[in-house]
């Protein structure tokens, strides 16, 4: 039925019976000198040029036309253009940070001279790096109306982006292994339903339905129960990147790839440009979404921030058939396992400890996380790992981020994500893009103020104090 | 990765904790004027370095001593270790030399001993 009404819009009116839906016999008389396929690519034409004039919108029409045209005419996502040399606004760093930033500027504060500067290539840093899980089940005031509302960009996202993100809201549960624990989760299930999110607390005999294979007799951590998150799930990461890239330069975005911002331009107290591997550029204002270069990067500006980078791993495995129905984590240790749409298991735990800079972890940690899985879930014992690899986290000191003006003018930062960037990339890209162009903190990042280490507003979600490796 | 402890040679970096930036060995005076300034400094401000850093490690699963370890957070090597109470004794005893080399303590010993 459906092909039917693909046919129905492809082949022009003309060439059809309308009232058999069958191709007309005459068409089919002429097959030998004139073929189905002929027909097809040459009404193709016509569609799309239609889909040319909305600018490589895609669509189901797009993807029908390229794979009858041998897929030729897909053009790049997005330009390659030379850095000019004044813009309204810089943004230093192509990640996804970055680039939703450029986008929400474009689309929501009718920015349009922005230039986005990526050292490397766009999506090459923890955007690409991440275990891809969207959530908004935090506790804290300064923290849930964030990520709520980041959730909920999620939702839309593919449609704002015109986008395949492969987001699926497959729901995240977090197992509780103790009374004192379910009392926790009580508490911040009623904070996220307080501020409009979702959450359900799951006892013993509904997680049992849900997910039968969890080691629920643990001697150790026997299962008690879960905090159920039903809007929250996956997306796929890298395309989160694209698409924003895409849609932001859709908009007059210039994102500029292997840009390298050397040093700051600072006078009177007033950023007015950076120096770049590819010359100098000035701007009206500058935002800095560098995650994991932070420290260093601000340090051209002279200034030292209360972040630490951290190496945090991740791990997935051979690709198996549906066994893990959304995102589960562990509640007595650090550990969190979803399943890709392609069957591998992602999962992660802890951060490595120590400070560095290098994408890769140690052994150790490896083998921690692996116990830790293996103490909910033995039935992922036998899945072998595929691959491993690192990202560098921007932890701060209280386990919460940093959307705010610095001491410098028109200098603006964006940092301190610890390992929660993912998540928060589409309110992070809003907010900062709020910020950048009103000059004000968006209404759901108020408290994400750099000065609060400084006056003791601290959003210490997990109470570790100034510790960035336990946050 | 491999620690090279002062005391009992390498040791796999799973035996210790890490606590972070070794300059927290040197704590401000709470009397003094700026104090406020100092802590916050002190408790959060970090250079966080791309390269060599020096960091406190404590031998929890050995001998408990707190190391000061100079790692390259870039590669992971281990560069120098030494025992942190002796990185604490050495700049206690340089700040000693230098009220010890004032003008003013100079005097007063000076004075001290011909009291004596």
């Amino acid at each position: 039925m459906i092909f039917k009404s693909l046919v129905n819009s492809i082949i022009p009116s003309d060439l059809m019976s309308k009232s058999s839906g069958k191709l007309h016999s005459s068409v089919l008389q002429q097959k030998k000198s004139f073929s189905l396929l002929q027909c097809l690519q040459q009404s193709n034409f016509i569609v799309g040029h239609v889909i040319a004039r909305v600018d490589m919108r895609y669509s189901i029409w797009s993807l029908i036309n390229q794979a009858l045209t041998g897929n030729q005419g897909w053009k790049p996502a997005w330009r390659e253009p030379e850095p000019k040399k004044n813009y309204q606004i810089i943004i230093i760093g192509g990640g996804g940070h970055g680039l939703a930033t450029a986008f929400y500027l474009a689309s929501r504060y009718g920015m349009s001279n922005i230039a986005v500067l990526e050292k490397g290539w766009i999506g090459s840093g923890n955007i690409g790096r991440n275990t891809t899980i969207i959530r908004s089940n935090y506790l804290l005031d300064g923290n849930e109306p964030f990520y709520e509302e980041s959730l909920k960009l999620w939702e839309g996202l593919e449609q704002d982006l015109n986008y395949n993100a492969m987001i699926s809201q497959r729901g995240i549960i977090n197992l509780y292994h103790s009374d004192s624990q379910r009392d926790a989760y009580v508490r911040r299930g009623n904070a996220m339903r307080l501020h409009g999110a979702d959450a359900k607390l799951l006892k013993l005999e509904q997680l049992r339905n849900m997910c039968p294979f969890l080691d629920f007799e643990n001697a150790r951590f026997p299962v008690m129960g879960g905090l159920l998150q039903a809007r929250a799930g996956t997306a796929r990461h890298d395309a989160v990147a694209w698409g924003y890239a895409r849609a932001a330069d859709q908009r007059g975005v210039d994102i500029i790839q292997n840009c390298e911002v050397t040093d700051f331009i600072i006078k009177d107290g007033a950023c007015v440009g950076v120096k770049t591997s590819r010359g100098t550029i000035t701007a009206g204002k500058v935002g800095v979404a560098v995650a994991g270069s932070t420290s260093r990067v601000m340090a051209k500006a002279g200034l030292r921030l209360p972040i630490e980078s951290h190496v945090l791993q991740a791990f997935v495995s051979e690709g198996l058939k549906p066994v893990i129905p959304g995102v589960i984590t562990f509640g007595a240790g650090h550990f969190y396992i979803s399943q890709s749409d392609k069957g591998g298991l992602v999962f992660g735990g802890n951060i490595d400890g120590y400070n560095s800079y290098a994408q890769r972890g140690n052994l150790p940690v490896f083998e921690d996380v692996c116990q830790s899985g293996m103490a909910i879930m033995p039935m992922i014992g036998r899945a072998r790992i595929l691959r491993n690899w690192g990202g560098i986290m921007d932890m701060s000191m209280d386990g919460s981020p940093i959307i705010d003006k610095t001491p410098i003018d028109q200098l603006f930062l964006n940092a301190g994500w610890c390992y929660g960037g993912f998540k928060a990339t589409p309110a992070s890209g809003l907010c900062f893009a709020h910020l950048l162009a009103r000059d004000e903190p968006h209404e759901v990042a108020k408290k994400l103020r750099l000065d609060r280490f400084r006056c003791g507003a601290m959003l210490d979600e997990r109470g570790a104090g100034a510790q960035p490796n336990l946050h | 990765m491999i620690i090279n402890h002062p005391k009992l040679g390498p040791r796999d970096a799973a035996e210790f904790t890490i606590l972070g930036d070794a300059s927290m060995l040197n704590r401000p005076d709470w009397q003094a004027d700026n104090a406020d300034d100092e802590f916050y400094t002190y408790v959060y401000l970090r250079d966080n370095p791309a390269g060599l850093h020096r960091e406190l490690w404590f031998h929890e699963q050995g001998d408990r001593s707190w190391l000061v370890v100079t790692r390259d957070t870039i590669t992971h090597d281990v560069v120098d270790v030494s025992l942190a109470s002796n990185v604490a004794l050495a700049a206690k005893s340089k700040k000693v030399t230098k009220t010890l080399n004032t003008k003013k303590t100079r005097e007063k010993l000076k004075s001290k001993g011909q009291n004596r």
